[in-house]
């Protein structure tokens, strides 16, 4: 057994002529709970795609448990991916299933279980995210918060070696914000996974990763524990972890000369 | 300058027409890709017939009333029609085999496909449209659930089954309403209509060739449906353009098909 589930080695991705990753390295020790953080488009649920084998990279390589994962066939990818569970930053409910039949969904499609098995075991998973009282509702009568309560209920649903989690904080008041992230990091304890957050909250993510890579410009540009991370120098990451509005990634989008622009020398086109 | 201006109109115009043409072809390949793969995965909408028979509810079942209605109209009308033209010829008892042969062999099939393609079709593309712009599809991915075995495949074969049958209830429901206008209405003899009509349609002529049109009608219909949904860019904009196109393409599909069928079946 690997000492780290989950192996990026090098890797780079991009596509219709954009490069999104260059030569990115990182590992996922077993039972961490490991934050992919970086500003928005610099490719961080990408990296989840790529780890869940939904894409290809151009250069490099994704191991899990061992396996390089863009060398699986179908049914090889099919079987990593039976040891991963993925939270999507908005649920991904199936809308027209309950929140029983949602939890049930990896069970009935995935295994042989008996039908009263398969009760006992969605009503675990949801009494672990406090939801299963709610089991009879449909997930259109659900807030955003229980709609992200069931689907990591459902992540969870065939004890997955890997959870991974897109936004996971994304859009949440602060209560619900802090019931997510308690049952993160009680989950992986729980259930001895190791978890994999992709998110730019950084109260939040500090408060349960174990360790944190900073993503920006197709690079890792940071890594260490939220404690090295917060007393780091390193400009970028300073700008990240404090917020601030101008720095090595500024403010204003790449644009042509103002001055020249309203005064309607250059095309607004 | 002038002569410099057209050149540079008749390369984009041509750039234009190019990049059509290859959007197009992909696009006939990708669905033609996603045809092929949905009858391969075909396996699981059979052993679980309950996921197909479900998708044939909320297909056929939840058409069937557009499609009764439209049937009870197009059959009144046709008896009115063919009436008014009989009468002038003195055969008006004939107008029972008028309404039979034009319901089973053309409106019953090809009425049923496009009524189908602007209820049940776009409500398929919709559906699919909005489950992957949802990330439906990509959490059954990652469940290592192929979304082809468990969403295409059963909606595919609930529209191929139910496409037929709603296709003959169509043609029973407008020969019922041809009924109705053409005897206690007009006052044709009763025994005459049904008469005439037992004795000039033919089952495997008129009535087995109309069921292969619609189950032609049904696998075309559908697939475009389900293509057009499963290839929408995940935006409602795009679901939404997405949902015009499968009544545009279903429609003109139909109509098309409909002509290559009738040429072979009446050997010309």
């Amino acid at each position: 057994m690997t000492p780290n589930i989950v192996e990026i080695d090098n890797l780079s991705f991009g596509y219709k002529g954009r490069v999104l990753h260059k030569g990115i390295n990182m590992v996922f020790p077993r039972g961490k709970v490991v934050a992919i953080m970086g500003g928005s488009g610099s490719g961080k649920t990408t990296l989840l795609r790529l780890i869940g084998g939904q894409i290809r990279p151009s250069k490099g390589e994704v191991r899990v448990d061992g396996d390089v994962v863009h060398k699986q066939d179908r049914d090889g990818i099919y079987k990593l991916r039976r040891k991963m569970g993925m939270l999507f930053q908005h649920g991904a409910l199936f809308t027209d299933l309950s929140v029983f039949d949602n939890v049930a969904f990896p069970m009935r499609e995935l295994t042989d279980l008996p039908e009263s098995m398969i009760r006992d075991l969605v009503l675990m998973k949801l009494n672990a995210v406090g939801l299963r009282g709610a089991h009879a509702l449909m997930p259109t009568e659900l807030s955003g918060g229980m709609a992200r309560r069931v689907a990591l209920a459902r992540a969870i649903a065939l004890d997955p070696n890997i959870i991974m989690y897109d936004e996971p904080f994304a859009g949440l008041d602060p209560i619900t914000m802090g019931v997510i992230c308690d049952l993160i990091r009680t989950l992986n304890d729980a259930l001895g996974t190791t978890s994999i957050i992709v998110s730019h909250d950084v109260k939040e993510t500090f408060m349960i990763a174990d360790y944190v890579y900073f993503v920006a410009n197709g690079e890792v540009v940071a890594e260490g524990t939220p404690d090295d991370l917060m007393q780091s120098t390193l400009p970028f990451v300073h700008q990240f972890v404090h917020g601030e509005k101008d720095g090595p990634v500024p403010f204003h989008y790449a644009a042509k000369n103002y001055q020249s622009e309203l005064l309607g020398r250059v095309s607004v086109k | 300058m002038i002569k410099s201006t057209l050149h540079i109109s008749i390369i984009r115009t041509l750039r234009g027409i190019g990049s059509r043409m290859i959007e197009r072809t992909w696009r006939l390949g990708a669905g033609a890709r996603l045809f092929f793969l949905t009858l391969v995965y075909s396996g699981e909408s059979f052993r679980r017939f309950n996921l197909t028979l479900r998708e044939v509810y909320s297909t056929g079942v939840m058409s069937l009333l557009i499609i009764i209605v439209s049937a009870f109209f197009v059959g009144m009308v046709l008896a009115l029609q063919g009436y008014n033209t009989l009468q002038k010829y003195g055969s008006s008892e004939a107008i029972g085999v008028l309404v039979a042969l034009s319901l089973v062999r053309e409106l019953g099939p090809v009425v049923t496909a496009l009524l189908f393609a602007g209820r049940a079709g776009t409500a398929i593309t919709a559906e699919i449209g909005l489950m992957k712009t949802t990330e439906q599809l990509s959490a059954m991915e990652m469940m290592a659930v192929n979304p082809i075995a468990r969403v295409i495949a059963p909606r595919f074969w609930a529209g191929v089954i139910s496409m037929p049958i709603l296709a003959s209830l169509f043609s029973m429901v407008g020969i019922l309403g041809g009924y109705l206008v053409a005897v206690p209405l007009i006052g044709v003899d009763d025994g005459a209509f049904w008469s005439q009509m037992q004795a000039n349609v033919d089952f495997r002529l008129d009535i087995v060739n109309g069921v292969i049109k619609s189950i032609v009608f049904g696998v075309a219909c559908t697939m475009i449906a389900l293509f057009e949904g499963y290839d929408a860019p995940p935006t409602a904009e795009g679901v939404s353009r997405a949902t015009t196109r499968t009544v545009v393409i279903s429609s003109l599909t139909v109509l098309a098909l409909d002509f290559i069928l009738t040429s072979f079946m009446l050997e010309v």
